[in-house]
C-alpha cells in the first residue's frame, strides 16, 4: 500500500474490527481484554494518522492528535490494571475465567 | 524504500492480529499481540510521532503486555476451556464485524479528506508535546494522573481481597 492517509485508515479499521470480533466471540476474560487493546490501538493510530496528514489550520495545533493518543494509552493502562485485578479476583473465587460461568452478573 | 518499510510494518501489524482474534491457544494470542503492538509502534514512528512510538513500546509492550501475560500464566491451572463461543454466536459476531468493517472501509476510502498538499518534514515532537501537556492540556493531564493513581489503588485493593479469600 502507498504511504497515504487512506492506507492508515484501512489498517486502523482492520485493527478495530478484529478487536471487536475478539471481544464478541471470546469466552476467556483475558482474551476479551486483548480485543479491547486492539480496539484502543486502532483509535490511537487514527488520531496520529490524522495529525500527520491533515491540512494544518490557524486555530488548532496538529500535535493535539498525538496528545489524544497519549491519553488513550494512559487510560488503557489504567483499564488493564483494574480489569486484571477483577479477573484474578473472579479466578480465586470460582477457579474459572470463562465469562459464561458468570451469568449471575447479568443481574 | 519508504513504501517497503511501510508495508512491512503493516503486515507486522495485521497478520498477528488475526491470531489474536482466531487462535485457540491463549498464549499464542498473547504473543501475537506483542508483535502487533510492535508493528503499531513502527507505524507511529513512520508517521513522525517519535515520542508516541517510544511510549507505545514502553507502556504497551513493557507494561500492559507483561500484565496480560502474567494474567494468562496465573489463570491457566485446571482444565483447558474452549477459548471462543460456539458457532451461531460466532457467525453473528462475524456478520456484525463484517458489516462494520465494510462501512469503515467505504468511509475511509471514499471521503475526500482535507489532506495537506505537501507533507512537512517530520520533526522531533517531544518538546512540543511537553509544552502542550503543561499548557493547553494541563487539566486533562492532571486528571489522567489522578485516574491512574485511583486505578492502581483500586486494582491493589481488589486483588488483595481476593488473595485473602474474603
Amino acid at each position: 500500500m502507498q504511504y497515504s492517509l487512506p492506507s492508515f485508515l484501512i489498517v486502523s479499521s482492520l485493527l478495530f474490527c478484529l478487536g471487536m470480533y475478539t471481544v464478541l466471540t471470546r469466552r476467556n476474560a483475558i482474551g476479551i481484554l486483548m480485543g479491547i487493546e486492539l480496539v484502543l490501538n486502532g483509535a490511537g493510530l487514527n488520531f496520529v494518522a490524522f495529525s500527520r496528514f491533515l491540512e494544518p489550520s490557524q486555530t488548532t495545533n496538529l500535535l493535539s492528535g498525538q496528545i489524544f493518543t497519549l491519553f488513550i494509552i494512559a487510560v488503557a493502562a489504567a483499564e488493564v490494571a483494574v480489569a486484571l485485578a477483577i479477573v484474578l479476583s473472579l479466578y480465586s473465587r470460582s477457579k474459572s475465567i470463562d465469562v459464561e460461568d458468570f451469568k449471575q452478573l447479568q443481574g | 524504500m519508504k513504501d517497503i518499510i511501510f508495508n512491512v510494518f503493516i503486515l507486522l501489524t495485521i497478520i498477528p492480529c488475526f491470531w489474536v482474534a482466531l487462535s485457540s491457544n491463549i498464549v499464542h494470542a498473547a504473543f501475537s499481540l506483542l508483535i502487533t503492538l510492535f508493528g503499531i509502534a513502527g507505524l507511529y514512528v513512520l508517521l513522525g510521532a517519535d515520542f508516541i512510538g517510544v511510549i507505545q513500546v514502553i507502556v504497551y509492550i513493557g507494561g500492559i503486555l507483561v500484565l496480560i501475560i502474567f494474567g494468562v500464566m496465573m489463570t491457566q491451572r485446571g482444565k483447558l476451556l474452549p477459548l471462543s463461543i460456539q458457532l451461531p454466536g460466532k457467525l453473528f459476531g462475524a456478520v456484525l464485524t463484517g458489516v462494520i468493517l465494510a462501512a469503515l472501509l467505504l468511509s475511509a476510502t471514499r471521503t475526500l479528506w482535507p489532506v495537506a498538499a505537501v507533507l512537512g518534514e517530520p520533526q522531533l515532537t517531544s518538546a512540543a508535546i511537553g509544552d502542550l501537556l503543561l499548557g493547553k492540556y494541563l487539566i486533562p493531564f492532571e486528571i489522567a494522573s489522578v485516574l491512574l493513581l485511583a486505578a492502581l489503588i483500586g486494582a491493589v485493593l481488589i486483588a488483595r481481597r481476593s488473595v485473602r479469600g474474603e
